[in-house]
């Protein structure tokens, strides 16, 4: 029984029981939490602490209302400096930038002292139990509300944002080979996502130091909910958490490149067909790549079969990682199962639209556009310690059973940390 | 002793070019020039000879003159200027084989260059984002240009086994581009509105027309054999090419993109196939290591550079261009330059 082994192996965090679980449960419900990484305890890494990930260097983007700290308050120009040199529009109008970064700066000290003491007893007080996630999708808006209402920022930020339009309207932008654009990846989907990543999903990362800071790395993960918002999120969380902000090149299935508006949107934003050729061009040019092998069995698994890995394609992935010499994480999404549960699915009308499945889930036909809302269940995405691949000799890719068992090896690692992540989780939304 | 060169396709921009440039080159004795109509610009010292190469006097002309290299660049693209789709598929399949033959003949031939092209590849989303020269696409071309281009290149690799002493060189050139050359493509830039179908952004690959000389420069006179494919570095997305050109662009629902294609080609605009109306959806990249490693060409130009120098060339200008652009946000940034005067006071209250 594989529940039994794993409550076993979660020694060393004692389950609190009655009241001490509520007052757990309130905390893990408010933003200590992403504060507190915790890696599993199946495996047994030392546990990174807040300190261990530098503060978001991005204090032009806004920052989250549970997050606030007394340095954001500072509204020193000194200080901005990275964000200049990040900052893509800051090279074509630095003056601009700098306005927009100390507007904000300003804002967010205002905001900070009138609702939100940097204290955090009256912090984990305001956080209440049972607080409705909802109200913190409010917060949210409230935020982007309050901070649109200052005219001095919205100035600003129409002169940045007319800077970046101009300069795309004029084609004055780079595509790598495969069509990632990164200028475009960078300032809208990410930035569209991280409300979605912060407020709605919650996503908690562990073991991001096990990504390495330079070189190709080849994540593997599991699949699920329906429509591919895991690979989304894990490309936020590796652009969110990692301390170089590197980009996550995910690999995606022939469907998405032939269907009008995704295809060029993917391949901007970083993806590219699955396939030894390009995950092989990738890797051996020092990039992340994720893919999910379990590819439309994953995604497209009823509820009932939910955290139950599939078959790991071919292994195709294994042979890439071993013929450049790469490490492979394992990677393990727990969450995704949860924001669209298919109860059902209508192979007959998903075959007159030429899609692998047609997903039926208790809201998506029954409420319409409002059934398309994703659920919003927590996150917890685990990046594992790497497997490396480097110490095989060189036609290793060639053997078969090598390549099966290495598979093997790392859909066992990641269904164990699934189990470890899901005892560890108290409940779908909190 | 010198080199004897036969060149077919001559009386075209850039067999007529190419012939103009080996007739310079110290290591080439003689160049001459085969094509069915005279050349109507300057070939330089290459002698022309009017021949059909559908018909065996090419082998004649082979035997006497004692050529070592051949170079075929008579694999047309556009049925328009050969005179309908059955007649181009004539010149180019029939045209080939008859060439071939010849050769198969010649004891003196020691070295044969084909101009093919990027399309053997085809375009299709499930194809790797770069090919290199291994890779067969996952739908290969199935008429036009890039049918007849990998017909051609089976009759090349046929007659590679029956010859395995001429060393057999194909080049699978990228979309030339350039100041003077016209292809379908550049015909396609130079349209007022660019059509483009709805919801695709492809990524396109262009070769400038110098880069591509050099390159059969270096595939007649260099010694590596095999399949090679040319193109200059990077990408450019075809949005961003059309705001190079200042063009607008008109998209196009796909199931309606093969019909445009057919109305454009009937007012002789643009000559387009539906495997060019693929790869204006799908696009394509090629992988260049092997042009750098075993061919030694180290493109002068990018693909954005060479389109930018077909830009500039053709004074492709238009509502849309980057100069137009720059002129409109300067008069924005003027209007919206009058306000911040008002600001230090206001954020100075604040702090």
């Amino acid at each position: 029984m594989p529940d039994a082994k794993v409550i076993a192996m979660d020694g060393d965090r004692p389950r609190p029981a009655g009241a001490r679980s509520v007052l757990a449960g309130a905390e893990r419900a408010s933003g200590e939490r992403t504060r507190r990484r915790r890696t599993t305890p199946l495996l047994r890494e030392p546990a990174a602490g807040p300190d261990d990930i530098p503060a978001k260097s991005y204090p032009a983007k806004k920052a989250p209302a549970t997050k606030k700290s007394p340095a954001t308050a500072k509204p020193s120009a000194a200080t901005e400096s990275p964000t200049v040199a990040k900052n893509p529009v800051a090279t074509a109008k630095p003056s601009a930038a700098v306005k927009k970064s100390s507007a904000r700066e300003d804002l967010d000290a205002v905001r900070t002292g009138i609702e939100d003491p940097p204290d955090a007893s009256t912090r984990s007080e305001r956080h209440r139990l049972g607080r409705e996630l909802l109200s913190q999708a409010g917060e949210a808006l409230v935020e982007v509300l309050t901070s649109k209402a200052r005219p001095g920022d919205i100035e600003a930020t129409v002169g940045s944002m007319l800077s970046l339009l101009f300069r795309r309207l004029a084609g004055e932008y780079e595509l790598d080979d495969f069509g990632f654009d990164q200028e475009f990846a960078e300032t809208i989907p990410l930035t569209l996502l991280l409300p979605l990543y912060r407020h709605w999903f919650r996503v908690d990362v562990r073991g991001i130091e096990n990504l390495p800071t330079t070189g190709g790395a080849l994540i593997v993960a599991n699949h699920s909910g329906a429509v591919p918002m895991d690979a989304l999120m894990t490309s936020v969380a590796v652009h969110e958490e990692h301390p170089q902000h590197r980009f996550l090149r995910t690999l995606g299935a022939d469907l998405v490149f032939q269907t009008p508006f995704l295809a060029g949107l993917a391949r901007r934003c970083g993806a590219t067909l699955a396939s030894n050729p390009d995950a092989e061009r990738l890797l051996s040019g020092g990039q992340l790549v994720g893919v999910w092998p379990e590819g439309f069995k994953g995604i497209g698994k009823p509820f009932t079969e939910r955290y139950k890995l599939q078959r790991f394609g071919r292994g195709g992935f294994v042979s890439a990682a071993l013929r450049t010499g790469t490490p492979i994480i394992p990677c393990s999404i727990v969450g995704a199962e949860e924001i669209y549960p298919i109860i059902g699915n209508v192979p007959s009308l998903a075959r007159l639209l030429g899609l692998p499945y047609l997903p039926i889930t208790p809201f998506f036909p029954l409420l319409g556009p409002l059934g398309m809302v994703p659920l919003p269940s927590k996150w917890l995405i685990e990046f594992g310690p790497p497997v490396l691949t480097d110490e095989y000799e060189p036609g290793a890719a060639e053997d078969p059973m090598l390549v099966f068992d290495l598979t093997d090896q790392i859909r066992q690692t990641i269904q164990q940390t699934l189990y470890s992540l899901l005892v560890q989780r108290r409940s779908i939304f909190f | 002793m010198g080199r004897v060169v036969l060149v077919t396709g001559v009386s075209r921009y850039l067999g007529g070019r190419f012939a103009k440039l080996l007739s310079t080159d110290p290591e080439v004795e003689r160049v001459i020039g085969v094509d069915v109509i005279p050349p109507p610009h300057d070939i330089g010292e290459t002698g022309f000879v009017r021949a059909d190469i559908r018909n065996p006097v090419v082998g004649r002309i082979i035997e006497h003159a004692g050529v070592d290299t051949v170079v075929h660049m008579s694999v047309i693209a556009t049925p328009l200027a050969a005179g309908g789709r059955v007649s181009m598929k004539e010149i180019n399949v029939i045209g080939t084989m008859q060439l071939l033959a010849a050769c198969q003949r010649s004891p003196s031939l020691r070295r044969l260059v084909v101009k093919s092209t990027s399309a053997v590849y085809g375009s299709s989303p499930r194809d790797p984002a770069l090919f290199s020269e291994d890779l067969v696409g996952q739908v290969p071309p199935r008429n036009g240009w890039g049918k007849d281009s990998v017909e051609v290149e089976g009759y090349v690799r046929g007659f590679s086994r029956r010859r395995p002493d001429v060393d057999v060189v194909t080049l699978r050139l990228a979309n030339l581009i350039g100041p003077a050359i016209r292809t379908p493509m550049t015909d396609y830039f130079a349209l007022p509105v660019i059509p483009t179908v709805l919801g695709f952004d492809p990524r396109l690959q262009f070769l400038h027309e110098d880069d591509g000389l050099e390159a059969l420069r270096l595939a007649a006179l260099g010694d590596m054999s095999g399949v090679v494919n040319v193109a200059g570095d990077g990408v450019i997305s075809l949005s961003q090419a059309a705001r190079f050109a200042g063009r607008p662009t008109a998209p196009i629902p796909p199931v309606m993109s093969g019909a445009v294609g057919v109305l454009y080609r009937r007012a002789g605009m643009t000559d387009f196939s539906r495997e060019q109306i693929r790869y204006l959806t799908f696009g394509r990249g090629l992988d260049t290591t092997r042009m750098r490693k075993l061919l030694g060409l180290q493109p002068d130009y990018t693909t954005r550079e060479a389109f930018l120098d077909f830009v500039a060339a053709r004074h492709l200008h238009g509502p849309l261009s980057p100069e137009v652009i720059r002129g409109v946000e300067r008069k924005i940034g003027q209007l919206v330059g009058e306000r911040p005067a008002g600001r230090p006071p206001r954020s100075g209250g604040l702090d």
